[in-house]
């Protein structure tokens, strides 16, 4: 379970950052304001889907921590067998971080209110996506192909979970994407969408993190790191 | 104590209103049916909590009918029994508990208590009700598909919840728990959100955090630690049902089942336990949390007093929700980690004892030399401080690893949980409701038949539950469809059983008149007014009784001062509302404690 403590950790460093601004320390009870010195609600000036979205990812985050951690908890077992890591996958990694860097650059043409950049960028983070996706069923058929199928060891179906579930949340991406694309197409001002683009890309980048993270682990470069870990706890 | 009076209240304007902000029903449908008011996805919330909640109280009837007396009731064999006790806790747990408090008192008080018109993202919320009647309707469902409900037992620990020996483990039951549990997951999780950052976002000018009332501040914490704790049920839950389904093996190792080895192998269960209760625990304290918020309201206001140590407070609860992370694998003593675990686990589990005893002492404190009012839900919020502490320091016993060992397949372990996360968060769900009863639907609840419901349902439930603790440890097993006539059985066990039974029933049945009462006094209640407790909290401001949509007519409310100015000395009445501005209290030495 050292993932998904290691993850939590780093939450609660964040959550211990913000309450220490949020003046746990004050005597609400000797504060009793007059209308002259109203203190601010304190809200934060980021907007509620930034934050509701930032929230959203704590949850998705945590949420393959724990897989994570169950892999690392299974591998351990006698009869655990490493999949072979699939070229193809390096290709979709790489069509995976064109898609975020296209995102990225939807950001700033955004804010440019360049609107014939807007669309260049969200349909090259679309087509982008999509072919890592397609890839990455490529990736399950040659898998199966040669053998490697969901039943045949942990190693497998823990390959096919975890990329079926990052897929799914990518997935999921795509729809909101695909609503903002549809009104960058409808509109001529890109301010409105400007809010959109920026949660799509968050969405994105956390994305292409888990993704590299998982890379990691199934390449055996992040053995090395969960070896720590597990030296850590015991 | 200096009294500054100003010219006239509420001289600062509020932020001003976005009328395009605000979602306006139109039709009958939208403002009843999808509606996205969170006052209305409360209720919505509540009443589906409150069927569950009666379907899983006729299924602990007929699990104690069968202990009390068994073999009279000859449907109720070994195969429905487990049955009943998987859909029994599985249903109170997740589905009444965890959704009461978070999907029907979060949606209603959060808003009104931070001032806001509604929660932030309204659509969401409304979705969030669906998708949880429908994890609702797919989990009932198992009751009428073929083999019948998972009789699992509520954690359904692998390899026995998906083998043939049990029931709906290689039938419906299994999948549709779990595809249930997963749908839940999805729908909580849009409603946590809501929770979450409409806490963070939307409160009104003046409501700083540390103003917030404990409430507020017990479903906060408690909505985050759901957020990050139900996606290990839910990881758990996919890696199950691909074991169930597509026979995988996370988790079911080589094993013989009926005389055939089966085809998988190697798998852990123990890994499935990591990730149940990585879940699990937290859940305990997710449930725990908002009680605890609302008790300390409700012992403040009843008793005219402000709450002792709220700083304290709200630094308790939060030091309770991180650690209730690292205490998960306590309830893994006896399924052989390693047990250098069991003495780290054995010392977290004690030192989260020390915020929560902190609590206790606050609780105390505060009815100290306060002015107690013993309304029904001052009583009920006093028979969870009693039962709370009851059901905790049992908690000490079994979060010792070798008084829990021989203890854990024991009806003490039974009569523990159920004092300290059955009755007690009960206890205050029921006072909450006494409490809230008038704001939200503008009439009181009977005075009479809420005494009759509090005192049969607070010493019914010690009847039930204090003898099992002494059948624990004379060690009668739990888990066990009929204890038969064993040696160290004594025939005063049998009678002590069937007395507990009788007892259940009891207090099953005296619930039938706060139902009744939920629905009587809608009509023939006496007319409450805007705020019956004399208050400080700001739902007990809005304008209208109950709030309409929108909660605070044209202005929002601009606060003042934290939730429990009540008996302030020198101040005409007896309690200041939050959004009263003008009346200092700067007295040194700090008279509010």
């Amino acid at each position: 379970m050292a993932s998904i403590l290691f993850f939590l950790s780093g939450l609660a460093v964040i959550a211990a950052w913000w309450l220490s601004r949020q003046g746990l320390m004050s005597k609400p009870w000797l504060e009793a304001g007059t209308t002259d010195d109203l203190p601010d609600t304190e809200n934060s000036r980021a907007t509620p889907s930034k934050i509701g979205l930032g929230v959203f990812l704590a949850v998705v985050g945590s949420f393959f921590a724990l897989f994570i951690s169950a892999y690392s908890m299974r591998m351990q077992l006698p009869d655990w067998r490493n999949v072979p890591v699939p070229t193809i996958l390096w290709l979709n990694t790489f069509m995976l971080v064109l898609g975020s860097l296209a995102l990225q650059r939807g950001k700033s043409s955004a804010r440019r209110r360049d609107m014939h950049e807007l669309r260049v960028d969200l349909l090259a983070a679309g087509v982008s996506t999509l072919a890592f996706l397609s890839g990455q069923l490529l990736a399950w058929q040659q898998l199966a192909e040669e053998g490697y199928r969901l039943t045949g060891n942990p190693a497998n179906a823990f390959f096919y979970v975890v990329t079926g579930a990052h897929g799914l949340h990518i997935l999921g991406g795509l729809v909101a994407l695909g609503r903002t694309s549809e009104r960058a197409w409808r509109q001529q001002d890109s301010e409105p969408l400007r809010q959109s683009v920026e949660l799509c890309a968050m969405y994105w980048h956390f994305l292409l993190l888990v993704w590299l993270v998982f890379l990691g682990i199934l390449t055996g470069w992040g053995g090395a790191f969960i070896d720590i870990c597990r030296q850590l706890l015991t | 104590m200096v009294d500054v009076p100003l010219g006239s209240t509420g001289a600062v304007a509020s932020h001003p209103i976005d009328d395009v902000e605000l979602y306006h029903p139109h039709s009958w449908i939208t403002k009843y049916v999808f509606s996205q008011d969170a006052k209305v996805i409360a209720i919505q919330y509540s009443l589906v909590a409150f069927s569950v909640g009666l379907i899983a109280l006729v299924l602990s009837w007929l699990m104690r009918l069968q202990l009390g007396f068994p073999g009279v009731f000859s449907f109720i064999d070994a195969n429905a029994y487990y049955q009943f006790i998987t859909m029994h806790g599985m249903m109170m747990v997740v589905y009444v508990l965890t959704a009461l408090f978070l999907g029907g008192f979060g949606n209603y008080l959060i808003p009104l208590m931070v001032g806001a018109r509604d929660m932030v993202f309204p659509y969401v919320n409304m979705l969030s009700f669906w998708v949880y009647l429908l994890a609702v309707l797919v989990l009932v469902s198992s009751f009428f598909a073929p083999g019948g409900p998972s009789g699992a037992g509520w954690t359904l620990y692998p390899p026995q919840a998906i083998l043939s020996g049990t029931p709906g483990g290689q039938d419906w039951g299994i999948v549709l728990m779990l595809v249930s549990l997963m749908i839940f997951i999805i729908g909580f999780t849009m409603g946590g959100l809501n929770y979450v950052v409409t806490v963070l976002q939307a409160r009104a000018r003046g409501m700083t955090l540390m103003r917030m009332p404990l409430t507020v501040w017990g479903i906060f914490t408690a909505s985050f630690m759901a957020l990050l704790a139900f996606p290990a049920l839910f990881v758990g839950s996919v890696m199950l049902l691909f074991d169930r389904v597509f026979g995988t093996s996370f988790f079911v190792p080589s094993i013989v089942e009926m005389g055939q080895p089966l085809e998988r192998s190697g798998g852990s269960p123990l890994l499935f336990q990591h990730l149940f209760w990585f879940f699990g625990h937290p859940e305990v304290y997710i449930v725990a949390l908002p009680a605890f918020g609302i008790v300390s309201d409700l012992i403040s206001t009843h008793a005219r007093r402000n709450i002792f140590g709220y700083r304290m407070m709200v630094w308790a609860l939060l030091a309770i929700g991180a650690l209730s992370f690292v205490v998960w694998a306590h309830h893994m003593y006896v399924s052989g980690m390693n047990p250098y675990f069991g003495f780290f686990f054995a010392t977290t589990t004690l030192i989260i004892a020390v915020p929560t005893a902190i609590k206790v002492y606050n609780w105390i404190l505060t009815l100290w030399r306060g002015d107690i009012h013993l309304t029904v839900p001052m009583l009920f919020a006093l028979a969870f401080i009693v039962t709370f502490v009851n059901g905790g320091l049992t908690g000490l016993f079994l979060g010792n690893v070798v008084v829990d060992v021989p203890l854990s397949d024991t009806m003490f372990v039974v009569a523990h949980f159920h004092m300290v996360m059955g009755v007690a968060p009960i206890l205050v769900i029921f006072g909450a409701i006494y409490h809230w009863y008038p704001k939200i639907t503008g009439r009181m609840m009977n005075d009479i038949l809420g005494k009759l419901h509090f005192w049969v349902t607070f010493l019914g439930a010690y009847a039930i539950f204090f003898p099992m603790h002494y059948l624990g440890l004379m060690g009668i097993p739990r888990r066990y469809h009929d204890i038969g006539d064993m040696a160290f059985v004594p025939a005063s066990a049998h009678t002590l059983n069937a007395f507990i039974t009788v007892a259940a029933l009891i207090v099953g049945a005296v619930q039938l008149t706060f139902v009744f009462n939920l629905f009587w006094s809608l009509r023939y209640g006496k007319p409450a007014g805007g705020n019956p407790w004399r208050a400080t909290t700001l739902e007990w401001q809005t304008p209208e009784t109950p709030p309409p949509h929108g909660n605070w007519g044209k202005e929002l409310p601009v606060v003042y001062r934290w939730a429990y100015d009540y008996s302030v000395p020198g101040a005409d009445q007896d309690f200041l509302p939050q959004n009263q501005p003008g009346f200092t209290s700067t007295a040194p030495g700090g008279l509010h404690g």
